[in-house]
């Protein structure tokens, strides 16, 4: 009976949400076709999904994709090995993380958004500056997760294992590693999410490539409707990656 | 009792957490000797804080005694001792992303039972427990009594001389304790293994134990050994004889004494 109620609630729930979206995009249609909202501002969904066939047929996304994908490749990398490498020595003793934990948090804390005109002065306007300001934003959920993983394993566990006569390679691989895993899989989803972020708008802000920098040279050069296409090219993109994320650590959870 | 016969030797062993003078300062059991014969199951029983854990620790090489020495099976204990000696921690001491037969023979790996031996013998063990149609599960799918019979068999598959148990059934309900115990005592009088047992429940300590270790409030020295005197395995009718009540009374005795100081020992220190 529960089962059924509760999937008769989820379909509910999920027409609203549908509708809701589908009512969003008919006043937007409603807005631009009869009540003269201005085209430049805002352009009609038609001439917007258009745009976006036209993109997808034409592969001219395809560069700007790369770049981007590179981008983030490369800056979720870095701050994967760095910061579970790092959070893992600091978990080794209880002082490193008293001195380091509240120090990392406080840092995770800081619009880290801000050093990207320092990071072009360092390292460019290319992707260079991308990927520095996406390791630094996804470092500290990454690094801070893998203390907490490896840092809080239950006592009982090491010293049952301690008494049964564990290695300390046995340690880590039986004990450790099991109990820090689901943790740190968490902190690699939100240092994805974030390093994600990250890269888009630094693109939009000051770089030569990248589906970022294509939307804001579409605004500029009032191509609104091409805008829009891009917009919900990324969206979608970025939807799927954080899905395909999110899917991944619920798989290795489960167990 | 001759030499031979002694598989744990304890000679003077005293600990102490932190230095005199620290305000973390615990003088948790002091100078304490103590000789437990091949096979014979004891019990430390005693207020709470009184060491009995910190006793077993000490004999199990997870404890570095202060002052003293200890010996298992003629050997000095100065860290663990897989091959002699398995523990039977509180109810949480499985690993809760493995299942029950993994667990179980995670801990022959870790002891270094060659790999085409540690499956009969983990099913061997699961089977002496009752739990052949859980070895799939997970701990946290099982209940507290029964994840205890999973670690009682971890700590059976490793085939060592002693056991050490540090209140096993603490955690869990009377009459599941009751059923346990009586199940233990079964299991354990055909191994033939040396035991020690901690617990709280007085009726636990005389159905279980060949002698029952009393401690005094901290800091915690042994105040008194009652032999039970009652051949293994004890039929679940022992609890009601005469003599049971007398064991129990006499234990009840020695102990009301020391916990009533226990625990104005710790309302001094909340003070």
């Amino acid at each position: 009976m529960s089962v059924r109620r509760d999937r008769r609630d989820k379909i509910a729930s999920l027409s609203v949400q549908v509708g809701f979206l589908v009512a969003l995009v008919a006043l937007w249609y409603l807005g631009t076709a009869y009540w003269g909202i201005s085209r430049i501002l805002l352009p009609n969904p038609v001439n917007v999904w258009a745009e976006l066939k036209d993109i997808l047929a034409s592969g001219e996304y395809l560069p700007d994709l790369r770049v981007t994908l590179t981008e983030l490749a490369a800056a979720f990398a870095i701050s994967c090995t760095a910061g579970i490498t790092l959070g893992f020595f600091i978990s080794r003793s209880p002082y490193l993380i008293k001195v380091f934990e509240p120090l990392l948090a406080g840092f995770y804390s800081v619009p880290v958004i801000l050093f990207l005109p320092l990071y072009v002065l360092f390292f460019g306007l290319g992707p260079g500056s991308k990927i520095a300001l996406g390791t630094t934003i996804s470092f500290f959920p990454i690094v801070l997760n893998t203390i907490a993983g490896f840092g809080y394993v239950d006592k009982i566990f090491i010293t049952a294992a301690r008494s049964m006569g564990a290695s300390d390679f046995q340690m880590f691989r039986y004990v450790l590693l099991p109990a820090a895993f689901p943790v740190i899989l968490t902190g690699l989803r939100m240092g994805f999410t974030v390093a994600l972020l990250a890269i888009l708008g630094s693109e939009t802000i000051a770089s030569l490539a990248g589906l970022g920098h294509r939307i804001v040279h579409l605004a500029e050069a009032m191509e609104t409707a091409r805008m829009f296409a891009y917009i919900a090219f990324v969206v979608v993109i970025a939807a799927l990656l954080n899905t395909a994320m999110s899917t991944l650590e619920r798989r290795a959870k489960r167990r | 009792m001759t030499t031979g016969d002694v598989a744990i030797h304890v000679r003077d062993v005293s600990h102490q957490f932190g230095e005199p003078g620290d305000a973390q300062f615990v003088q948790a059991l002091q100078h304490t000797s103590l000789d437990i014969a091949r096979g014979e199951l004891l019990c430390l029983i005693g207020p709470s804080g009184c060491g009995k854990s910190t006793l077993l620790n000490m004999i199990g090489g997870l404890l570095t005694p202060t002052t003293g020495t200890v010996e298992v099976s003629g050997k000095p204990v100065r860290g663990p001792l897989p091959h002699d000696i398995a523990f039977v921690f509180q109810e949480n001491a499985l690993f809760p992303w493995c299942t029950i037969i993994e667990n179980v023979k995670l801990g022959m790996v870790f002891q270094g039972v060659p790999k085409a031996e540690q499956e009969p013998r983990a099913r061997k063990a699961l089977d002496a427990v009752g739990l052949k149609d859980f070895m799939g599960h997970y701990p946290a799918q099982l209940s507290g009594g029964m994840r205890q019979r999973a670690a009682l068999a971890r700590a059976l598959s490793l085939e060592t001389g002693t056991l050490l148990m540090d209140e096993p059934f603490g955690a869990l309900d009377e009459q599941t304790r009751m059923i346990l115990g009586e199940d233990l005592s079964v299991l354990l009088s055909t191994t033939g293994k040396t035991i020690v047992f901690v617990t709280h429940s007085l009726g636990e300590a005389v159905f279980l134990a060949d002698r029952v270790a009393v401690f005094s409030a901290r800091p915690g020295r042994i105040k008194e050994i009652i032999a039970v005197d009652e051949p293994h395995p004890r039929k679940p009718s022992f609890v009601t004889t005469e003599k049971f009540s007398r064991l129990r009374n006499t234990l009840y005795e020695l102990l009301h004494e020391e916990i009533r100081k226990a625990v104005e020992q710790s309302a001094t220190v909340v003070a």
